[in-house]
């Protein structure tokens, strides 16, 4: 048959559209229903149970288990409080955890600094609202160089030892799967957001209304802010941020670029020099410059004569440090192998001039 | 007098003859007279030029002097160049050097939980090269083994299943060119100026063409229950194993992607390797890297980045949850911040819009900081919830007082609003999605500045 006598045979018929949807499906069936078939096996329990990790706010996912606010504290000390200081007030490396929210805070669920402005940060414990989001980012997510390393009983007594810190349970308490959502109802934030905006779907309903006016749409524009001039370097010289040819340059922001650039050690090949690059120690530390944390060169000159000095440095960076440079902590890099430990000290100790 | 070229004048930059040289009322002359007159024109004016003082010849000496770069035959026109696969694969020139993600300084702390952003300012067209592609990882990136990577389906679906990327590259495939915007661009300018150029201002702003399999037709194989599966949680293999929730009605439309490609190949490792989520629209942190696993759920998951950060606060002290669409935006990309311009005269004013609700339809230009407005020609094809680059033709008369703008428009009628009308609304500490008109002051030198205009 073909497709004009067909055509023909179907016109008049009310189903047409429905014969025609049948046939559709029957001829692309053939190139779709069928192209996954085969692919993909079927999740074993043991494969679920080691990814299906998340929790949810109805705490649908938390394992069973318990763990106290002193247990936290002693994984706190050698874990978290590197980065996020002795009381999770920290703001060196990450922003605060602990901090900014009142006992009233804690009655009303709703942070008042977050109005007031009266905390200079909005910290962890002023913004969340649920206590599944702690229980299943310190699960997924930490330690920092170490994710999902800590035992479940260490997972919540880290989380009760925050809660502690945050004045919302006392020194003696035992978190576990029983209590989480009597505890999540002090959350100082809990009663603290809203879904009511037209922000999560494509069609949803935007707040801000703007014309397209296209002539004479306001009085004569004032400027109401700009780049102070002592900023104007801020981002180093926009001259080597811009094509060297077409329409535009860079402007000049650093007068003497040219000459620093040039002077800029280049990287080597060498191990310790590599280390130093991929570990993001670069994040604090540059080679003859003090940045958060001193310059390699000033570490150099300070130990380098002294006996074990390549040993001592290693155990600094393996371990953290703090209070010999000042008061910025620097983070366990645990991560490291001895053997790069020990490169990446004796690196440290050549650069001593 | 001699005319010699300054010592500054930039590589490659053609040196200009003195201002002047043809007075305006001739300007107006030969825009007035027809091409065979303008001939006429410029050889009386040049004659005119030459019988006139001394002082005037400069202008001819700069036009009879004979260019180094064409008498003096480079080393590339007399030798031997490199051979076809020096470099298997391709790199950027050495003169582009300049032109490279970079973080900006003192906005965080540690750099494998950062940002890199991407160089907008040197860029054409609206596909970003994948090598300057923006940057944000929660806790450092990986290149992964894709022989050893797994996507995982499980919650309410009938069967719980496993994929390899070979069988997800098996599967019938699209390609769909998309931006991507992080949340938070621009986050730093809500209250005031805080950076220099529109690679710190915008920078975290990128557009690729993605390759990968709709996700519906995934999970419709697996037996999804749309009726109770309204959300899924989307979850990286990385340490950070980042989540986030998305709502049943973007992944049904078809648009959400498992996308393994881009840019004609595999994702960079950067951008997640060999597998992420594509969510067109919607900001960055959804679009999770070294994608493992797809949950479907019946309710939302209140994850550290829905609870605790890519929450926008409100004026009242209450926070937003789960805001996620980026809205109508625009920048103009050249001129822009921390740019100079070479002389008075013409420029292309050249910028990007975008919007995640649709179709970018109009984009209007102001040079006057938003009191009159020209509209730009927009540049096709136009994609869906993509970068449009538009253009608008100016002339630079050499004067102080410019302020350029650029203002999109969307196809849901949606006009990208001035920081007066979105601070109205969201006050000046929401830190995520700011989209308000960005301001650029061209000064007399012809030095550009990221201002706010008022």
């Amino acid at each position: 048959m073909n497709k004009f006598k067909f055509e023909q045979r179907f016109k008049d018929l009310p189903c047409r559209a429905l014969v025609a949807a049948f046939l559709c499906s029957f001829v692309f069936g053939v190139g779709t229903a069928h192209s996954m078939d085969g692919l993909g096996k079927v999740a074993t329990p043991d494969e679920l149970k080691a990814w299906d990790i998340d929790v949810r706010p109805d705490f649908v996912g938390l394992p069973k288990g318990s763990g106290s606010v002193e247990k936290g504290m002693e994984v706190w000390e050698a874990q978290c409080a590197s980065c996020h200081g002795v009381f999770g007030e920290s703001n060196e490396v990450f922003t605060p955890l602990v901090g900014g929210t009142t006992e009233e805070d804690i009655k009303a669920g709703r942070v008042a600094a977050l109005k007031n402005g009266s905390s200079p940060q909005r910290t962890t414990l002023m913004k969340v609202p649920t206590l599944s989001t702690l229980w299943d980012y310190i699960n997924r997510a930490m330690p920092w160089t170490a994710p999902k390393t800590l035992s479940t009983e260490e997972v919540y007594a880290v989380t009760a030892y925050i809660l502690n810190m945050g004045g919302l349970v006392d020194d003696d308490f035992t978190l576990s799967d029983k209590n989480m959502a009597e505890v999540q109802n002090k959350l100082p934030n809990r009663n603290g957001m809203q879904t009511n905006h037209g922000m999560w779907l494509v069609s949803g309903k935007p707040d801000v209304k703007e014309k397209r006016c296209m002539s004479n749409c306001k009085p004569a524009s004032k400027i109401t802010s700009s780049l102070p001039e002592y900023a104007r370097d801020s981002h180093g010289n926009l001259k080597d941020q811009n094509r060297l040819v077409g329409p535009v340059r860079g402007s000049v922001t650093v007068a003497d670029a040219g000459q620093k650039k040039s002077a800029e050690p280049k990287l080597s090949t060498n191990s310790g020099e590599s280390l130093f690059k991929a570990n993001g120690c670069v994040a604090c530390h540059a080679v003859d410059q003090k940045k958060l944390g001193p310059s390699v060169v000033a570490v150099a000159q300070k130990y380098a004569d002294k006996p074990d000095s390549k040993d001592y440095l290693a155990g600094k960076i393996k371990g953290g440090s703090s209070g010999v440079w000042g008061d910025m902590p620097m983070p366990a890099q645990g991560h490291l192998s001895d053997e790069d430990l020990s490169a990446l000290s004796a690196w440290f100790l050549s650069k001593k001039k | 007098m001699s005319f010699d070229i300054p010592s500054d004048t930039p590589l490659g930059q053609v040196v200009r003859a003195p201002e002047n040289f043809v007075s305006r009322s001739d300007i107006a002359l030969v825009n007035r007279v027809n091409d065979t007159d303008r001939r006429s024109f410029f050889k009386k004016a040049f004659a005119a030029a030459a019988v006139g003082t001394v002082a005037a010849s400069p202008a001819l000496a700069a036009a009879a002097k004979s260019d180094p770069a064409i008498l003096n035959l480079p080393a590339h026109s007399k030798g031997l160049g490199q051979p076809v696969a020096a470099r298997p694969y391709g790199l950027p020139s050495k003169y582009e050097e300049n032109l490279q993600r970079r973080e900006s300084p003192g906005l965080t702390r540690v750099n494998a939980s950062s940002v890199s952003f991407c160089p907008l300012q040197g860029l054409f067209g609206v596909v970003t090269p994948s090598g300057l592609h923006f940057e944000r990882h929660h806790q450092g990136w990986w290149d992964i083994d894709p022989t050893q990577h797994r996507l995982m389906i499980n919650g309410l679906v009938k069967k719980q299943m496993v994929f390899t990327v070979d069988e997800l590259m098996r599967m019938e495939s699209v390609s769909r060119i998309h931006f991507i915007e992080c949340g938070a661009n621009s986050g730093m300018e809500w209250g005031n100026v805080a950076v220099p150029t529109v690679q710190y201002t915008h920078g975290m702003l990128s557009c690729s063409e993605f390759t990968g399999v709709p996700l519906i037709k995934v999970l419709e194989y697996c037996g999804v229950d749309l009726k109770k599966g309204r959300f899924i949680l989307a979850e990286g293999a990385d340490g950070s194993s980042m989540t986030r929730t998305i709502p049943m009605e973007m992944v049904e439309s078809g648009e959400v992607l498992l996308a393994y490609g881009q840019n004609g190949e595999m994702l960079r490792p950067e951008n997640g390797y060999p597998l992420r989520l594509v969510v067109p629209g919607v900001q960055g942190v959804s679009w999770v890297k070294y994608l493992r696993r797809i949950e479907v759920g019946d309710k939302p998951y209140g994850t550290k980045d829905e609870a605790i950060h890519y929450v926008d606060l409100m004026p009242d002290g209450t926070h937003r949850q789960y805001t996620s669409i980026q809205e109508c935006k625009s920048v103009i990309t050249t001129p822009s911040g921390g740019q100079k311009l070479l002389a008075k005269g013409f420029y292309n004013i050249t910028g990007l819009a975008w919007s995640g609700r649709g179709k970018i339809t109009g984009v209007d230009v102001s040079t006057d900081g938003g009191k009159n407005w020209k509209t730009a020609r927009l540049q096709g094809p136009i994609n869906d919830k993509s970068l449009t680059r538009f253009n608008l033709p100016w002339v630079w008369d050499g004067k102080s007082d410019v302020l350029l703008q650029s203002r999109a428009v969307d196809s849901t009628g949606y006009v990208q609003p001035a920081y007066r009308a979105l601070r109205e609304v969201r006050g000046e500490k929401s830190v995520y999605h700011n989209n308000a008109i960005q301001s650029w002051r061209v000064d007399a030198a012809g030095e550009v500045h990221n201002v706010h205009v008022g």
